[in-house]
């Protein structure tokens, strides 16, 4: 069942860039792509404990600032050591200027 | 006192864990987001430039030593040719290993493989060791890479200058790897899935050296190996002068850069050669910024560091006799001073550290 719950307003994601956001004692990350489209991972890495929101998105790709772990932001897949476990992704919607994210 | 256990698999590696010194949070200089980006932009163009040089400054000299070989007059060349192979190829590993040096990944991935090879470190395996250096820098039990180990063995350090005792244990691990086996240590850092791919490289150079060994013997000759392997032993003086330098004479088990790593200014060769490596607190603060920022990154937190030394000899007058004392007093250290404009060490970063010093 979905629980949409409202992340951030549009303008708070730069393009190319992403946002912490926390929800429920959770970490998520929210990006905004180069084509303007919004998606949503889980907030920490998956190789050791770090926050995504301090690394560096290139086109689809989130780098993690502690080891330089990427992942396919769109999809969650990890693209190679240090990474080898697949982010969580979560279903985004964008209403009246408001990023929503399914967190169920 | 017991002596200190700097094994992955002894009483200190579960100690760290236990103490919560292991993957702990470390301090960082506030920066803001907006200036972080602009850091950690990466760029192909430092990087194609820095490799033009390195490669072909490596042909040309390997190219002029062999034509020029056996006279005398060969040995500047593979003088030079070995500092850009066993050395320079130090900081290329490092920097590609990060994945920063280039903005295309494809470039980043084939400098590796090169500078993994001329430093015979196994790229799969030190990839994963140095991840663990920088989640767990200088932390005893934790760290697979720290240099200079307490009491300072001082001839094993001399010895390095040459390489000699690195390659000796580096052939051991190549050939370990390459028989199939994965040591108890490296499974410590290097995940399951992983392990296969080290095995893999591993027998591709046994299968270089190899065929080293044969032009070698064919053509009764040791230039096969003044040109492959060799400048591993002859050039790496460079990478282990300014390498000691990161870490040396520092703090051990402390959570912030500022107390355990070490600036220091250097010439402008050695920093091609070292690939600005030289900024180090800067470096282990944000692995995410490209050497090529590393001087703008210095230029804006510098007043939260302490004073970077100013030359190479500076560094070794302070690291030295660090040195010296630590082979009667295992617990002293270098703890650096901090600028007025700095935030003061925390207590709660390095209390759990038993140590002394002035």
């Amino acid at each position: 069942m979905s629980e949409w719950v409202d992340a951030c307003a549009v303008d708070d994601v730069e393009e190319e860039d992403l946002i912490r956001f926390d929800h429920d004692g959770k970490t998520f990350a929210i990006y905004r792509s180069p084509d303007d489209d919004f998606f949503a991972t889980d907030g920490i890495c998956t190789h050791e404990h770090a926050l995504l929101a301090d690394g560096l998105v290139m086109d689809y790709i989130i780098e993690c600032p502690k080891h330089n772990g990427r992942f396919d932001y769109r999809t969650g897949e990890a693209k190679g050591a240090p990474v080898c476990v697949n982010l969580k992704t979560y279903p985004v919607k964008v209403e009246d200027g408001r990023v929503f994210i399914d967190v169920a | 006192m017991a002596k200190r256990d700097y094994s992955l698999i002894g009483p200190n590696a579960s100690r760290a864990v236990e103490t919560g010194l292991a993957s702990a949070e470390w301090y960082h200089t506030d920066i803001s987001r907006k200036e972080m980006k602009a850091l950690m932009k990466r760029s192909d163009g430092p990087a194609i430039r820095d490799t033009i040089v390195w490669l072909g400054g490596m042909a040309a000299f390997a190219g002029a030593a062999a034509w020029l070989w056996p006279s005398l007059w060969s040995i500047p060349f593979f003088l030079a040719y070995g500092v850009l192979y066993g050395s320079a190829g130090d900081s290329r590993w490092h920097e590609c290993g990060h994945g920063t040096a280039f903005k295309t990944r494809w470039m980043n991935d084939a400098v590796y493989q090169i500078a993994s090879f001329t430093m015979m470190r196994n790229p799969v395996t030190w990839r994963w060791s140095h991840a663990r250096h920088h989640t767990d820098t200088i932390i005893v039990g934790r760290d697979p890479e720290i240099v200079v180990m307490r009491p300072p063995d001082l001839l094993r350090l001399a010895l390095n200058f040459f390489g000699i005792l690195d390659v000796w244990h580096a052939v051991i691990d190549m050939a370990r790897n390459a028989a199939g086996i994965i040591s108890a240590e490296e499974k410590t850092f290097v995940p399951e899935q992983e392990q296969p791919k080290a095995i893999f490289v591993a027998r591709i150079w046994v299968a270089i050296y190899a065929a080293t060994a044969a032009a070698a013997v064919y053509t009764g000759s040791i230039l096969p190996f003044l040109l492959i392997g060799g400048p591993r032993l002859y050039g790496a003086w460079h990478h282990v002068m300014t390498g000691l330098l990161q870490h040396g004479g520092l703090a051990e088990d402390v959570t912030d850069h500022r107390l355990n790593s070490r600036t220091v200014h250097m010439n402008p060769v050695s920093r091609f050669i070292y690939w600005n490596m030289n900024y180090h607190v800067e470096h282990h603060m944000f692995p995410m910024v490209p050497y090529h920022a590393l001087p703008k990154l210095h230029e804006m937190i510098k007043h939260d560091l302490p004073a970077p030394n100013t030359s190479i000899l500076d560094g070794y007058r302070e690291m030295f006799p660090a040195f010296l004392r630590q082979l009667r007093y295992e617990d002293y250290f270098i703890k650096r001073e901090l600028p007025p404009t700095a935030k003061p060490y925390r207590a709660e970063f390095h209390d759990v550290a038993p140590q002394a010093a002035e």
